[in-house]
Protein backbone atom coordinates (compact mmCIF):
# COMPACT_ATOMS: atom_id res chain seq x y z
CA UNK A 1 0.00 0.00 0.00
CA UNK A 2 1.27 3.42 -0.89
CA UNK A 3 2.43 5.31 2.19
CA UNK A 4 1.89 8.99 2.81
CA UNK A 5 4.05 11.07 5.13
CA UNK A 6 2.88 14.06 7.09
CA UNK A 7 5.13 16.93 6.01
CA UNK A 8 4.06 18.90 9.08
CA UNK A 9 0.62 19.92 10.26
CA UNK A 10 -0.93 22.98 8.63
CA UNK A 11 -4.44 24.39 8.35
CA UNK A 12 -6.18 24.07 5.00
CA UNK A 13 -7.39 27.67 5.24
CA UNK A 14 -3.76 28.82 5.04
CA UNK A 15 -3.44 26.78 1.87
CA UNK A 16 -6.30 28.87 0.50
CA UNK A 17 -4.57 32.07 1.60
CA UNK A 18 -1.36 31.12 -0.16
CA UNK A 19 -3.23 30.03 -3.28
CA UNK A 20 -5.26 33.25 -3.38
CA UNK A 21 -2.12 35.38 -3.16
CA UNK A 22 -0.47 33.42 -5.96
CA UNK A 23 -3.61 33.55 -8.11
CA UNK A 24 -3.79 37.29 -7.51
CA UNK A 25 -0.24 37.68 -8.80
CA UNK A 26 -1.12 35.65 -11.90
CA UNK A 27 -4.37 37.42 -12.75
CA UNK A 28 -4.99 41.13 -12.08
CA UNK A 29 -8.75 40.59 -12.45
CA UNK A 30 -8.91 38.61 -9.22
CA UNK A 31 -10.50 40.51 -6.33
CA UNK A 32 -11.40 39.42 -2.82
CA UNK A 33 -14.28 40.34 -0.53
CA UNK A 34 -14.54 39.59 3.17
CA UNK A 35 -17.29 39.94 5.75
CA UNK A 36 -15.25 40.98 8.80
CA UNK A 37 -13.35 37.66 8.82
CA UNK A 38 -10.48 38.65 6.53
CA UNK A 39 -7.75 37.10 8.63
CA UNK A 40 -9.78 34.08 9.78
CA UNK A 41 -10.29 33.06 6.15
CA UNK A 42 -6.68 33.99 5.36
CA UNK A 43 -7.27 36.82 2.92
CA UNK A 44 -4.84 39.07 4.82
CA UNK A 45 -1.79 38.49 2.61
CA UNK A 46 -3.82 39.18 -0.54
CA UNK A 47 -5.30 42.32 1.03
CA UNK A 48 -1.83 43.56 2.03
CA UNK A 49 -0.33 43.04 -1.41
CA UNK A 50 -3.39 44.17 -3.39
CA UNK A 51 -5.21 46.75 -1.25
CA UNK A 52 -7.01 48.14 -4.30
CA UNK A 53 -8.42 44.69 -5.07
CA UNK A 54 -9.62 43.80 -1.59
CA UNK A 55 -13.04 44.96 -0.38
CA UNK A 56 -14.27 44.76 3.15
CA UNK A 57 -18.02 44.20 3.34
CA UNK A 58 -18.51 44.09 7.08
CA UNK A 59 -20.94 41.75 8.76
CA UNK A 60 -23.33 41.83 5.83
CA UNK A 61 -22.92 38.66 3.80
CA UNK A 62 -25.94 39.08 1.53
CA UNK A 63 -24.57 42.32 0.13
CA UNK A 64 -21.16 40.71 -0.24
CA UNK A 65 -22.60 38.04 -2.55
CA UNK A 66 -24.48 40.56 -4.68
CA UNK A 67 -21.54 42.96 -4.88
CA UNK A 68 -19.31 40.08 -5.97
CA UNK A 69 -21.85 39.18 -8.66
CA UNK A 70 -21.77 42.76 -9.90
CA UNK A 71 -17.98 42.79 -9.98
CA UNK A 72 -18.07 39.49 -11.89
CA UNK A 73 -20.41 41.03 -14.46
CA UNK A 74 -17.74 43.65 -15.18
CA UNK A 75 -15.13 40.92 -15.73
CA UNK A 76 -13.54 40.66 -12.30
CA UNK A 77 -12.97 37.25 -10.69
CA UNK A 78 -14.24 37.72 -7.12
CA UNK A 79 -13.48 35.41 -4.20
CA UNK A 80 -15.87 35.92 -1.29
CA UNK A 81 -14.88 34.51 2.05
CA UNK A 82 -16.43 33.77 5.42
CA UNK A 83 -17.22 30.86 7.70
CA UNK A 84 -18.97 28.02 5.89
CA UNK A 85 -22.28 28.64 7.63
CA UNK A 86 -22.37 32.32 6.67
CA UNK A 87 -21.45 31.91 2.99
CA UNK A 88 -23.96 29.13 2.41
CA UNK A 89 -27.09 28.83 4.54
CA UNK A 90 -27.21 32.50 5.42
CA UNK A 91 -27.04 33.65 1.79
CA UNK A 92 -28.63 30.73 -0.02
CA UNK A 93 -31.09 32.81 -2.03
CA UNK A 94 -28.36 35.25 -3.07
CA UNK A 95 -26.12 32.38 -4.22
CA UNK A 96 -29.02 30.86 -6.10
CA UNK A 97 -30.21 34.04 -7.84
CA UNK A 98 -27.16 36.28 -8.13
CA UNK A 99 -24.49 33.66 -8.70
CA UNK A 100 -25.84 30.41 -10.14
CA UNK A 101 -28.95 31.55 -12.03
CA UNK A 102 -27.06 34.68 -13.03
CA UNK A 103 -24.06 32.66 -14.33
CA UNK A 104 -21.61 34.96 -12.58
CA UNK A 105 -18.01 33.91 -12.08
CA UNK A 106 -18.03 34.11 -8.27
CA UNK A 107 -15.79 31.90 -6.08
CA UNK A 108 -16.98 31.06 -2.58
CA UNK A 109 -14.15 30.53 -0.08
CA UNK A 110 -15.73 28.67 2.79
CA UNK A 111 -13.65 28.31 5.92
CA UNK A 112 -14.17 26.71 9.34
CA UNK A 113 -16.40 24.03 7.84
CA UNK A 114 -17.52 20.95 9.74
CA UNK A 115 -17.26 19.94 13.37
CA UNK A 116 -13.48 20.44 13.44
CA UNK A 117 -14.18 24.13 13.89
CA UNK A 118 -14.32 22.94 17.47
CA UNK A 119 -15.07 25.05 20.49
CA UNK A 120 -17.44 27.59 18.90
CA UNK A 121 -20.12 24.94 18.81
CA UNK A 122 -23.07 24.11 16.58
CA UNK A 123 -24.01 27.66 15.50
CA UNK A 124 -20.76 27.79 13.53
CA UNK A 125 -20.21 24.10 12.72
CA UNK A 126 -22.04 23.66 9.47
CA UNK A 127 -22.51 20.03 8.48
CA UNK A 128 -25.08 20.80 5.74
CA UNK A 129 -23.16 23.09 3.39
CA UNK A 130 -22.06 20.52 0.84
CA UNK A 131 -25.69 19.42 0.45
CA UNK A 132 -26.88 22.99 -0.03
CA UNK A 133 -24.21 23.80 -2.60
CA UNK A 134 -24.63 20.49 -4.47
CA UNK A 135 -28.30 21.30 -4.94
CA UNK A 136 -27.61 24.50 -6.87
CA UNK A 137 -27.61 24.07 -10.67
CA UNK A 138 -24.25 25.07 -12.12
CA UNK A 139 -22.32 25.08 -8.84
CA UNK A 140 -18.99 23.24 -8.70
CA UNK A 141 -18.23 21.86 -5.21
CA UNK A 142 -14.64 21.23 -4.11
CA UNK A 143 -13.26 20.08 -0.75
CA UNK A 144 -9.48 19.60 -0.77
CA UNK A 145 -7.83 17.35 1.83
CA UNK A 146 -4.77 19.24 3.11
CA UNK A 147 -2.77 22.44 2.88
CA UNK A 148 -1.00 21.58 -0.37
CA UNK A 149 -4.14 20.46 -2.14
CA UNK A 150 -6.11 23.48 -0.91
CA UNK A 151 -3.48 25.85 -2.31
CA UNK A 152 -3.40 24.04 -5.65
CA UNK A 153 -7.19 23.80 -5.77
CA UNK A 154 -7.44 27.55 -5.19
CA UNK A 155 -5.23 28.12 -8.25
CA UNK A 156 -7.41 25.79 -10.32
CA UNK A 157 -10.58 27.48 -9.07
CA UNK A 158 -9.18 30.90 -10.00
CA UNK A 159 -8.64 29.73 -13.58
CA UNK A 160 -12.00 27.95 -13.86
CA UNK A 161 -14.89 29.92 -15.34
CA UNK A 162 -18.12 29.58 -13.36
CA UNK A 163 -19.33 29.52 -9.75
CA UNK A 164 -17.32 27.36 -7.37
CA UNK A 165 -17.80 26.43 -3.73
CA UNK A 166 -14.40 25.77 -2.13
CA UNK A 167 -14.64 24.31 1.38
CA UNK A 168 -11.78 24.16 3.85
CA UNK A 169 -11.22 24.15 7.60
CA UNK A 170 -9.74 25.72 10.69
CA UNK A 171 -7.47 23.21 12.51
CA UNK A 172 -3.91 22.29 11.64
CA UNK A 173 -4.02 18.83 10.07
CA UNK A 174 -1.46 16.55 8.38
CA UNK A 175 -0.10 17.89 5.09
CA UNK A 176 0.69 14.89 2.93
CA UNK A 177 -0.10 15.40 -0.75
CA UNK A 178 2.43 16.30 -3.44
CA UNK A 179 2.92 20.08 -3.29
CA UNK A 180 3.64 20.19 -7.02
CA UNK A 181 0.64 18.22 -8.25
CA UNK A 182 -1.74 20.57 -10.07
CA UNK A 183 -5.35 20.23 -8.95
CA UNK A 184 -7.76 18.87 -11.53
CA UNK A 185 -11.37 19.90 -11.01
CA UNK A 186 -13.68 16.91 -11.47
CA UNK A 187 -11.04 14.26 -10.76
CA UNK A 188 -11.24 11.79 -7.89
CA UNK A 189 -7.75 10.93 -6.66
CA UNK A 190 -7.02 7.25 -6.04
CA UNK A 191 -4.71 7.47 -3.03
CA UNK A 192 -4.16 3.73 -2.47
CA UNK A 193 -5.16 0.86 -4.70
CA UNK A 194 -6.97 -2.01 -3.07
CA UNK A 195 -9.20 -4.97 -3.86
CA UNK A 196 -11.46 -5.69 -0.85
CA UNK A 197 -13.29 -2.41 -0.43
CA UNK A 198 -13.41 1.18 -1.61
CA UNK A 199 -13.25 4.05 0.86
CA UNK A 200 -14.47 7.36 -0.56
CA UNK A 201 -13.69 10.49 1.42
CA UNK A 202 -12.78 14.17 1.20
CA UNK A 203 -11.40 17.01 3.31
CA UNK A 204 -9.97 16.32 6.73
CA UNK A 205 -11.10 12.68 6.66
CA UNK A 206 -8.80 11.66 3.80
CA UNK A 207 -5.83 11.39 6.17
CA UNK A 208 -7.96 9.50 8.70
CA UNK A 209 -9.09 7.07 6.01
CA UNK A 210 -5.50 6.47 4.90
CA UNK A 211 -4.64 5.58 8.50
CA UNK A 212 -7.70 3.33 8.63
CA UNK A 213 -6.46 1.60 5.47
CA UNK A 214 -3.15 0.86 7.24
CA UNK A 215 -5.01 -0.71 10.16
CA UNK A 216 -7.02 -2.80 7.72
CA UNK A 217 -3.89 -3.81 5.81
CA UNK A 218 -2.39 -5.17 9.03
CA UNK A 219 -5.49 -7.33 9.32
CA UNK A 220 -5.20 -8.57 5.75
CA UNK A 221 -7.84 -6.27 4.23
CA UNK A 222 -6.96 -4.33 1.09
CA UNK A 223 -8.67 -0.92 0.93
CA UNK A 224 -8.75 1.44 -2.03
CA UNK A 225 -8.89 4.97 -0.65
CA UNK A 226 -10.18 7.58 -3.06
CA UNK A 227 -10.07 11.32 -2.32
CA UNK A 228 -13.22 12.70 -3.92
CA UNK A 229 -11.95 16.28 -3.82
CA UNK A 230 -14.54 17.42 -6.34
CA UNK A 231 -17.98 16.47 -5.10
CA UNK A 232 -19.77 18.09 -8.01
CA UNK A 233 -19.36 17.29 -10.83
CA UNK A 234 -18.70 13.78 -9.54
CA UNK A 235 -15.98 11.61 -11.11
CA UNK A 236 -18.45 8.78 -11.74
CA UNK A 237 -16.07 6.72 -13.88
CA UNK A 238 -13.40 6.42 -11.19
CA UNK A 239 -15.98 5.66 -8.50
CA UNK A 240 -17.89 3.09 -10.58
CA UNK A 241 -14.71 1.33 -11.68
CA UNK A 242 -13.52 1.00 -8.09
CA UNK A 243 -16.95 -0.14 -6.84
CA UNK A 244 -17.12 -2.80 -9.56
CA UNK A 245 -13.67 -4.02 -8.57
CA UNK A 246 -14.20 -4.20 -4.79
CA UNK A 247 -17.96 -4.68 -4.50
CA UNK A 248 -18.06 -2.71 -1.24
CA UNK A 249 -18.05 1.06 -0.76
CA UNK A 250 -17.65 3.02 2.45
CA UNK A 251 -18.18 6.78 2.25
CA UNK A 252 -16.63 8.85 5.05
CA UNK A 253 -17.22 12.59 5.34
CA UNK A 254 -17.28 15.46 7.80
CA UNK A 255 -20.86 16.30 6.91
CA UNK A 256 -24.37 15.16 7.76
CA UNK A 257 -26.09 12.40 5.79
CA UNK A 258 -28.76 14.40 3.96
CA UNK A 259 -27.43 15.54 0.61
CA UNK A 260 -24.02 14.08 1.32
CA UNK A 261 -21.39 12.63 -0.98
CA UNK A 262 -22.62 9.29 0.34
CA UNK A 263 -26.10 9.89 -1.02
CA UNK A 264 -24.68 11.17 -4.27
CA UNK A 265 -22.54 8.04 -4.72
CA UNK A 266 -25.43 5.77 -3.69
CA UNK A 267 -27.54 7.29 -6.45
CA UNK A 268 -24.80 6.73 -9.03
CA UNK A 269 -24.12 3.15 -7.98
CA UNK A 270 -27.81 2.24 -7.64
CA UNK A 271 -28.25 3.13 -11.31
CA UNK A 272 -25.06 1.43 -12.53
CA UNK A 273 -23.41 -1.15 -10.34
CA UNK A 274 -25.23 -1.64 -7.00
CA UNK A 275 -23.03 -2.93 -4.21
CA UNK A 276 -22.82 -3.06 -0.42
CA UNK A 277 -22.42 0.40 1.05
CA UNK A 278 -21.81 1.93 4.43
CA UNK A 279 -21.47 5.49 5.69
CA UNK A 280 -19.39 7.38 8.22
CA UNK A 281 -20.83 10.87 8.71
CA UNK A 282 -22.58 13.15 11.16
CA UNK A 283 -25.98 11.60 10.67
CA UNK A 284 -28.82 14.03 11.28
CA UNK A 285 -27.87 16.31 14.15
CA UNK A 286 -26.22 19.53 15.23
CA UNK A 287 -22.65 19.68 16.51
CA UNK A 288 -21.39 20.79 19.92
CA UNK A 289 -18.43 22.46 21.60
CA UNK A 290 -15.21 20.54 22.13
CA UNK A 291 -11.69 20.28 20.81
CA UNK A 292 -11.45 19.08 17.21
CA UNK A 293 -9.91 15.78 18.35
CA UNK A 294 -12.61 15.21 20.99
CA UNK A 295 -15.27 15.82 18.36
CA UNK A 296 -13.55 13.58 15.81
CA UNK A 297 -13.67 10.83 18.39
CA UNK A 298 -17.27 11.52 19.38
CA UNK A 299 -18.36 11.42 15.74
CA UNK A 300 -16.49 8.20 14.96
CA UNK A 301 -14.15 9.91 12.52
CA UNK A 302 -10.95 8.37 13.96
CA UNK A 303 -9.04 5.75 11.91
CA UNK A 304 -10.00 2.96 14.31
CA UNK A 305 -13.70 3.83 13.97
CA UNK A 306 -13.48 3.93 10.18
CA UNK A 307 -11.63 0.59 10.10
CA UNK A 308 -14.32 -0.98 12.32
CA UNK A 309 -17.05 0.31 10.03
CA UNK A 310 -15.19 -1.14 7.04
CA UNK A 311 -14.95 -4.58 8.65
CA UNK A 312 -18.61 -4.46 9.56
CA UNK A 313 -19.42 -3.67 5.92
CA UNK A 314 -17.30 -6.58 4.68
CA UNK A 315 -18.95 -8.99 7.12
CA UNK A 316 -22.37 -8.39 5.57
CA UNK B 1 -32.28 64.16 -26.22
CA UNK B 2 -35.93 63.29 -26.74
CA UNK B 3 -38.28 66.16 -25.75
CA UNK B 4 -40.92 65.80 -23.07
CA UNK B 5 -43.77 65.67 -25.57
CA UNK B 6 -42.18 62.70 -27.31
CA UNK B 7 -41.34 61.12 -23.96
CA UNK B 8 -45.03 61.40 -23.07
CA UNK B 9 -45.99 59.68 -26.32
CA UNK B 10 -43.53 56.86 -25.72
CA UNK B 11 -44.73 56.45 -22.11
CA UNK B 12 -48.30 56.06 -23.33
CA UNK B 13 -47.28 53.40 -25.81
CA UNK B 14 -45.26 51.62 -23.10
CA UNK B 15 -48.40 51.56 -20.91
CA UNK B 16 -50.36 50.03 -23.80
CA UNK B 17 -47.63 47.41 -24.24
CA UNK B 18 -47.72 46.56 -20.54
CA UNK B 19 -51.49 46.08 -20.51
CA UNK B 20 -51.58 44.06 -23.72
CA UNK B 21 -48.65 41.86 -22.62
CA UNK B 22 -50.07 41.08 -19.20
CA UNK B 23 -53.59 40.51 -20.53
CA UNK B 24 -52.29 38.16 -23.22
CA UNK B 25 -50.15 36.26 -20.70
CA UNK B 26 -53.08 35.98 -18.31
CA UNK B 27 -50.83 36.85 -15.37
CA UNK B 28 -48.16 39.34 -14.34
CA UNK B 29 -47.80 42.65 -12.55
CA UNK B 30 -49.37 45.64 -14.27
CA UNK B 31 -49.73 48.05 -11.31
CA UNK B 32 -46.07 48.84 -10.67
CA UNK B 33 -45.22 48.75 -14.36
CA UNK B 34 -47.77 51.53 -14.91
CA UNK B 35 -46.52 53.58 -11.97
CA UNK B 36 -42.89 53.60 -13.15
CA UNK B 37 -43.56 53.78 -16.94
CA UNK B 38 -42.80 57.50 -17.21
CA UNK B 39 -39.53 57.20 -15.28
CA UNK B 40 -38.37 54.16 -17.25
CA UNK B 41 -39.20 55.88 -20.53
CA UNK B 42 -37.23 58.98 -19.53
CA UNK B 43 -34.31 56.83 -18.40
CA UNK B 44 -33.94 54.91 -21.66
CA UNK B 45 -34.95 57.70 -24.07
CA UNK B 46 -33.63 60.80 -22.35
CA UNK B 47 -31.08 60.00 -19.66
CA UNK B 48 -28.90 56.95 -20.15
CA UNK B 49 -25.86 56.82 -22.42
CA UNK B 50 -26.46 53.48 -24.07
CA UNK B 51 -26.43 51.82 -27.45
CA UNK B 52 -28.35 48.58 -28.08
CA UNK B 53 -26.16 47.82 -31.11
CA UNK B 54 -22.98 47.62 -29.05
CA UNK B 55 -24.48 46.44 -25.76
CA UNK B 56 -22.66 43.64 -23.92
CA UNK B 57 -23.43 42.09 -20.55
CA UNK B 58 -20.13 43.26 -19.06
CA UNK B 59 -21.53 46.82 -19.18
CA UNK B 60 -18.34 48.18 -20.72
CA UNK B 61 -18.39 51.69 -22.19
CA UNK B 62 -22.07 52.35 -21.51
CA UNK B 63 -24.40 53.23 -18.70
CA UNK B 64 -26.07 50.19 -17.17
CA UNK B 65 -29.55 49.70 -15.74
CA UNK B 66 -30.35 47.04 -13.16
CA UNK B 67 -33.95 46.17 -12.36
CA UNK B 68 -34.09 45.11 -8.73
CA UNK B 69 -37.88 44.84 -8.46
CA UNK B 70 -38.09 42.02 -10.99
CA UNK B 71 -41.87 41.89 -11.10
CA UNK B 72 -41.70 45.14 -13.08
CA UNK B 73 -40.61 42.97 -16.02
CA UNK B 74 -43.44 44.13 -18.34
CA UNK B 75 -42.38 47.79 -18.34
CA UNK B 76 -38.70 46.76 -18.55
CA UNK B 77 -39.29 44.54 -21.59
CA UNK B 78 -41.43 47.15 -23.31
CA UNK B 79 -38.87 49.92 -22.85
CA UNK B 80 -35.99 47.65 -23.95
CA UNK B 81 -37.87 46.59 -27.09
CA UNK B 82 -38.97 50.14 -27.91
CA UNK B 83 -35.36 51.30 -27.45
CA UNK B 84 -34.18 48.69 -29.96
CA UNK B 85 -32.69 45.90 -27.83
CA UNK B 86 -34.91 43.24 -29.40
CA UNK B 87 -37.89 43.17 -31.78
CA UNK B 88 -41.12 44.65 -30.35
CA UNK B 89 -42.96 41.63 -31.81
CA UNK B 90 -41.28 39.51 -29.12
CA UNK B 91 -43.31 41.31 -26.45
CA UNK B 92 -46.22 39.02 -27.35
CA UNK B 93 -44.27 36.07 -25.91
CA UNK B 94 -44.20 37.30 -22.29
CA UNK B 95 -44.41 34.41 -19.83
CA UNK B 96 -44.88 31.81 -22.56
CA UNK B 97 -43.02 28.51 -22.66
CA UNK B 98 -39.72 28.91 -24.51
CA UNK B 99 -39.79 32.72 -24.43
CA UNK B 100 -36.77 34.86 -23.61
CA UNK B 101 -39.26 37.09 -21.79
CA UNK B 102 -39.52 35.03 -18.62
CA UNK B 103 -42.04 35.96 -15.95
CA UNK B 104 -39.17 37.62 -14.15
CA UNK B 105 -36.06 38.69 -16.07
CA UNK B 106 -33.16 36.28 -16.50
CA UNK B 107 -29.94 35.97 -18.47
CA UNK B 108 -30.21 32.31 -19.44
CA UNK B 109 -31.16 33.06 -23.04
CA UNK B 110 -29.09 36.24 -23.21
CA UNK B 111 -31.93 38.72 -23.73
CA UNK B 112 -30.10 41.88 -24.85
CA UNK B 113 -30.19 44.67 -22.28
CA UNK B 114 -30.56 42.40 -19.25
CA UNK B 115 -27.56 42.17 -16.90
CA UNK B 116 -28.95 39.94 -14.18
CA UNK B 117 -31.96 37.94 -13.12
CA UNK B 118 -34.31 39.61 -10.66
CA UNK B 119 -37.46 38.63 -8.86
CA UNK B 120 -36.25 37.72 -5.40
CA UNK B 121 -36.50 41.16 -3.89
CA UNK B 122 -33.80 43.27 -2.30
CA UNK B 123 -30.85 41.97 -4.30
CA UNK B 124 -30.43 44.41 -7.17
CA UNK B 125 -28.77 47.20 -5.26
CA UNK B 126 -25.87 44.97 -4.19
CA UNK B 127 -25.21 43.86 -7.76
CA UNK B 128 -25.55 47.40 -9.09
CA UNK B 129 -23.06 48.55 -6.46
CA UNK B 130 -20.67 45.79 -7.55
CA UNK B 131 -20.95 46.89 -11.18
CA UNK B 132 -20.40 50.51 -10.12
CA UNK B 133 -17.27 49.49 -8.22
CA UNK B 134 -16.04 47.44 -11.21
CA UNK B 135 -16.49 50.48 -13.46
CA UNK B 136 -14.52 52.65 -11.07
CA UNK B 137 -11.71 50.07 -10.99
CA UNK B 138 -11.64 50.08 -14.80
CA UNK B 139 -11.69 53.88 -15.06
CA UNK B 140 -15.03 53.73 -16.89
CA UNK B 141 -16.95 56.90 -15.99
CA UNK B 142 -20.36 55.60 -17.07
CA UNK B 143 -23.18 55.36 -14.54
CA UNK B 144 -25.10 52.46 -13.08
CA UNK B 145 -28.83 52.95 -12.53
CA UNK B 146 -30.97 50.66 -10.40
CA UNK B 147 -34.72 50.59 -9.73
CA UNK B 148 -36.16 49.53 -6.39
CA UNK B 149 -39.72 49.32 -5.18
CA UNK B 150 -40.77 51.04 -1.96
CA UNK B 151 -42.21 47.80 -0.61
CA UNK B 152 -39.01 46.04 -1.68
CA UNK B 153 -37.08 48.40 0.56
CA UNK B 154 -38.36 46.40 3.53
CA UNK B 155 -35.71 43.80 2.65
CA UNK B 156 -32.70 44.02 4.97
CA UNK B 157 -30.16 43.45 2.19
CA UNK B 158 -31.17 46.79 0.64
CA UNK B 159 -29.75 48.55 3.69
CA UNK B 160 -26.61 46.42 3.79
CA UNK B 161 -25.99 47.58 0.24
CA UNK B 162 -26.92 51.14 1.10
CA UNK B 163 -24.27 51.22 3.80
CA UNK B 164 -21.64 49.58 1.61
CA UNK B 165 -22.17 51.79 -1.46
CA UNK B 166 -21.95 54.87 0.71
CA UNK B 167 -18.82 53.62 2.51
CA UNK B 168 -17.12 53.02 -0.84
CA UNK B 169 -18.32 56.44 -2.17
CA UNK B 170 -19.92 54.91 -5.25
CA UNK B 171 -21.07 58.21 -6.74
CA UNK B 172 -21.48 56.56 -10.15
CA UNK B 173 -24.40 54.63 -8.67
CA UNK B 174 -27.82 56.22 -9.20
CA UNK B 175 -30.61 54.32 -7.51
CA UNK B 176 -34.26 55.28 -7.79
CA UNK B 177 -37.38 54.15 -6.02
CA UNK B 178 -40.91 53.78 -7.31
CA UNK B 179 -42.63 55.43 -4.37
CA UNK B 180 -46.15 54.34 -5.20
CA UNK B 181 -47.02 53.56 -1.59
CA UNK B 182 -48.55 50.18 -2.35
CA UNK B 183 -47.54 46.57 -1.86
CA UNK B 184 -49.34 43.24 -2.15
CA UNK B 185 -50.91 43.24 1.31
CA UNK B 186 -51.89 46.90 1.32
CA UNK B 187 -50.52 50.43 1.54
CA UNK B 188 -46.82 50.35 2.52
CA UNK B 189 -47.57 52.54 5.54
CA UNK B 190 -49.86 49.82 6.95
CA UNK B 191 -47.89 46.67 6.16
CA UNK B 192 -44.53 46.99 7.89
CA UNK B 193 -43.98 50.68 8.37
CA UNK B 194 -41.44 51.40 5.62
CA UNK B 195 -41.66 55.18 5.63
CA UNK B 196 -39.51 58.30 5.67
CA UNK B 197 -37.32 56.88 2.92
CA UNK B 198 -35.85 60.34 2.41
CA UNK B 199 -34.52 60.42 5.98
CA UNK B 200 -33.44 56.79 5.89
CA UNK B 201 -31.33 57.14 2.73
CA UNK B 202 -29.85 60.41 3.94
CA UNK B 203 -28.94 58.72 7.23
CA UNK B 204 -27.17 56.00 5.23
CA UNK B 205 -24.99 58.66 3.61
CA UNK B 206 -26.80 58.96 0.29
CA UNK B 207 -27.56 62.06 -1.73
CA UNK B 208 -31.38 62.04 -1.85
CA UNK B 209 -33.44 63.74 -4.54
CA UNK B 210 -37.25 63.90 -4.66
CA UNK B 211 -39.26 64.20 -7.86
CA UNK B 212 -42.70 63.75 -9.41
CA UNK B 213 -42.51 60.40 -11.20
CA UNK B 214 -45.26 61.29 -13.68
CA UNK B 215 -43.90 64.68 -14.80
CA UNK B 216 -41.35 64.07 -17.54
CA UNK B 217 -39.52 67.35 -16.99
CA UNK B 218 -39.32 66.69 -13.26
CA UNK B 219 -37.91 63.20 -13.97
CA UNK B 220 -35.28 64.52 -16.39
CA UNK B 221 -34.28 67.27 -13.97
CA UNK B 222 -33.93 64.81 -11.09
CA UNK B 223 -31.68 62.46 -13.07
CA UNK B 224 -29.68 65.41 -14.39
CA UNK B 225 -29.11 66.62 -10.84
CA UNK B 226 -28.11 63.11 -9.76
CA UNK B 227 -25.58 62.81 -12.60
CA UNK B 228 -24.08 66.20 -11.76
CA UNK B 229 -23.36 65.48 -8.12
CA UNK B 230 -20.21 63.78 -6.83
CA UNK B 231 -18.96 62.05 -3.72
CA UNK B 232 -21.99 59.99 -2.70
CA UNK B 233 -24.31 57.41 -4.24
CA UNK B 234 -27.62 58.94 -5.25
CA UNK B 235 -31.19 57.93 -4.46
CA UNK B 236 -33.99 59.53 -6.46
CA UNK B 237 -37.38 59.02 -4.80
CA UNK B 238 -40.08 59.26 -7.45
CA UNK B 239 -43.53 59.93 -6.08
CA UNK B 240 -45.85 57.89 -8.24
CA UNK B 241 -49.32 56.39 -8.33
CA UNK B 242 -49.74 52.66 -8.74
CA UNK B 243 -51.66 51.84 -11.90
CA UNK B 244 -51.19 55.40 -13.21
CA UNK B 245 -52.83 56.12 -16.56
CA UNK B 246 -55.82 53.80 -16.20
CA UNK B 247 -58.62 55.16 -14.04
CA UNK B 248 -59.81 51.89 -12.54
CA UNK B 249 -56.27 50.70 -11.77
CA UNK B 250 -54.92 53.91 -10.26
CA UNK B 251 -54.04 54.35 -6.62
CA UNK B 252 -54.78 50.81 -5.45
CA UNK B 253 -52.76 47.66 -4.76
CA UNK B 254 -55.54 45.60 -6.34
CA UNK B 255 -53.64 45.46 -9.64
CA UNK B 256 -50.22 44.72 -8.21
CA UNK B 257 -50.12 41.18 -9.51
CA UNK B 258 -53.34 40.61 -11.41
CA UNK B 259 -53.97 40.54 -15.15
CA UNK B 260 -56.97 42.38 -16.57
CA UNK B 261 -59.62 40.49 -18.50
CA UNK B 262 -59.88 41.14 -22.26
CA UNK B 263 -62.80 43.46 -21.55
CA UNK B 264 -60.96 45.36 -18.84
CA UNK B 265 -57.92 45.62 -21.09
CA UNK B 266 -60.02 47.16 -23.86
CA UNK B 267 -61.48 49.59 -21.35
CA UNK B 268 -57.95 50.53 -20.23
CA UNK B 269 -56.54 50.86 -23.75
CA UNK B 270 -59.36 53.25 -24.62
CA UNK B 271 -57.75 55.64 -22.14
CA UNK B 272 -54.30 55.41 -23.75
CA UNK B 273 -53.65 56.60 -27.28
CA UNK B 274 -51.70 54.29 -29.60
CA UNK B 275 -48.74 56.55 -30.37
CA UNK B 276 -45.99 54.35 -31.84
CA UNK B 277 -48.04 51.44 -33.11
CA UNK B 278 -48.90 48.36 -31.06
CA UNK B 279 -46.56 45.38 -31.36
Amino acid sequence: MKQYTDQGKKDTRSGFGEGLLQAGRENPQIVALAADLRDSVKMGAFAAEFPQRFFQCGIAEANMVGAAAGLAITGKVPFIGSFAEFVTARVYDQLRQEVCYSHTNVKIASSHAGITLGEDGATHQTMEDVALMRALPGMTVIVPCDFNQTRNATLAVARHIGPVYLRFGRPAVPNFTDPDEPFRIGKAYVMTTGSDLTILCYGHLVWECLQAARILEEQGISAEVINVATIKPLDKETIMASAKKTGAVLVAEEHNMAGSLGESVAAVLAASSPCRMSFVNGGDRFGESGSPSELMMAYGFEPVNIAEKAKELLSR
Amino acid sequence: MTDTIELGRISTQVRRDVLRMVTSAGSGHPGGSLSIADVMTCLYFGVMEHNPATWTRDAKGQDAFILSAGHLAPVYYSVLARAGYFPVSELSTLRRFGSRLQGHPCVTDALPGVFKPSGSLGQGLATAAGIALGKKMDGDTHKVYVLLGDGESEEGEVWESGMWASFHKLDNLIAFTDLNGQQIDGPTANVAGISDLEEKWAAFGWDVILADGHDHQSILDAFSLAVSRNGKPKMVLFRTEMGHGVDFMAGTNKWHGKAPSEEQCAQALAQLEETLGDY
